[in-house]
């Protein structure tokens, strides 16, 4: 059943029938179904891509690895559509491959996806002393990037600090860096932001 | 999924400048030197006077030419001016409107919206001459007589009022892209919310490029009703991030007002 819909996708013709195919293979919830789904993010077809970056996140951390160990080294297109799907599913086994994309990654879509996700991974799944370490490894990448000359990597490094300081042994230094910003960065935007931020 | 030019790749690529390098450049006996400075003068943002001075100068340059007679230099040097924000390259600019090649023309005329000022009015006015009936294609070439995307936007960003019933007729241009800079001005010059809807409408039937050239103009006039339509509209999210930008600007207040906020949630559902 599932080898069938998966050759739907791979026989698809007109983008409309790709996201039919890809509609009916995420309805299956079929961990057979991930690898394909993962593939469709580089078929540059947006409306499909949404179709599976949902699917893929909702089976969440069954995903996860092959999320990472599949992302597409040769197209800022699909890497952005993985790295929001590992945002969104937020397990802490991301992180690396967050951090990375957040500080070296040269596509503005994957660097602000991946900003996000990192203030929002689930760190209580990791055991101690990670789950006391990793937070403060995502909040280095942050503040580093938070120092970017692209005004919306540094809007998305707002966005991901602020999730952060969730924790309340990182508030500090996270609030320092925001007040820093709020007074020193170029663009209203940004500034607007860490008010937001704030609040 | 394409990012907006520019965006992709640090600008690594080229001779290594420095400002007084590419300031002595805009006069290397290499054309294509001197081409590269004005470019980077504008790129980096060389806000000093020498520049300013040296770019001005190179606007009557005579030595860069085109088969078609074009001025290539000139037409970086008037870009560049547009960037570093002195007032003092508007009257040069103001006669590169005059210019007989049709790209130094359009540079000015952006450079020109770009510094804000009223004086360029009556030049710009000039030249929608003869109005939509004119404002056809060149024979053989591939844009119309005048630059008139960039002069009617020129004319908005500058508060031309009295332009209002000569712009006003290009809302009928049959090129979607003289419209979108019609409705963009017709707002900026009246703030009538019809000029906005009406490019909110060309924001769901254009191609994605004239989306994406839409998604500029509601960022440029800060139209805030246009917020959701940006946020779901079928264009890259660069593009949308850019636009929702320009709406947030325009509603910022000393303290977030639930505007602002509005448009903030939908910037981060965006990253």
């Amino acid at each position: 059943m599932t080898d069938e819909l998966i050759r739907a996708v791979a026989e698809a013709v007109t983008p409309a029938q790709m996201v039919t195919a890809v509609q009916n293979l995420a309805a299956t919830k079929d961990v057979a179904a991930i690898p394909t789904l993962i593939a469709v993010f580089g078929y540059n077809n947006p409306a499909a891509a949404a179709v599976a970056a949902t699917a893929l996140t909702e089976m969440g951390e069954y995903a996860v690895s092959q999320l990472i160990s599949q992302i597409d080294d040769y197209n800022y297109g699909a890497r952005a559509y993985s790295i929001r799907t590992l945002a969104a599913i937020a397990d802490p086994r991301a992180l690396d491959l967050l951090i990375s994309a957040a500080a070296t990654d040269f596509a503005p879509s994957v660097r602000r996806a991946a900003a996000k996700g990192l203030g929002n991974l689930h760190w209580h799944k990791l055991d101690f002393p990670a789950s006391h370490t990793a937070p403060k490894r995502a909040l280095e990448t942050l503040i580093f990037i938070s120092q970017d000359s692209e005004w919306s990597i540094r809007y998305a490094a707002v966005v991901g600090l602020q999730a952060l300081a969730q924790n309340s042994d990182l508030q500090q230094p996270i609030f320092a860096r925001l007040n820093q910003m709020l007074t020193t960065d170029t663009e209203k935007a940004v500034r607007a932001r860490v008010q937001l931020a704030y609040r | 999924m394409v990012e907006p030019s520019g965006e992709e790749f640090p600008s690594q690529n080229g001779p290594q400048l420095t400002p007084e390098l590419a300031i002595a450049n805009l006069q290397s006996p290499d054309l294509s030197l001197r081409y590269y400075a004005a470019w980077w003068l504008g790129k980096f943002r060389v806000k000093r006077v020498d520049a300013v001075d040296a770019l001005i100068a190179a606007l009557k340059d005579e030595a860069d030419r085109t088969e078609l007679g074009g001025y290539p230099l000139r037409r970086n040097a008037a870009r560049a001016l547009g960037k570093l924000g002195d007032a003092s390259a508007v009257p040069s600019l103001i006669e590169c409107l005059e210019c007989s090649d049709f790209y130094v023309r359009e540079a000015a005329a952006q450079s020109l919206e770009m510094l804000r000022d009223r004086t360029a009015a009556s030049v710009l006015i000039k030249m929608l001459d003869g109005g939509v009936a004119e404002a056809v294609q060149v024979q053989g070439l591939p844009h119309l007589t005048q630059p008139y995307e960039a002069v009617i936007e020129a004319l908005g960003a500058i508060g031309a009022t009295e332009a209002i019933p000569l712009i006003q007729p290009f809302l009928e241009h049959p090129v979607p892209r003289v419209q979108c800079a019609t409705a963009r001005a017709m707002y900026q010059l009246t703030q009538n919310p019809i000029y906005g809807e009406r490019l909110v409408e060309m924001l769901a039937t254009g191609d994605l490029k004239l989306r994406r050239v839409v998604l500029g103009d509601l960022g440029a006039i800060g139209y805030l009703a246009a917020a959701e339509a940006i946020a779901h509209a079928k264009v890259e999210n660069s593009f949308k991030l850019i636009a929702l930008k320009g709406l947030l600007e325009h509603q910022l207040t000393p303290e977030l007002n639930d505007d602002s906020i509005r448009v903030m949630n939908l910037m981060d559902a965006l990253l």
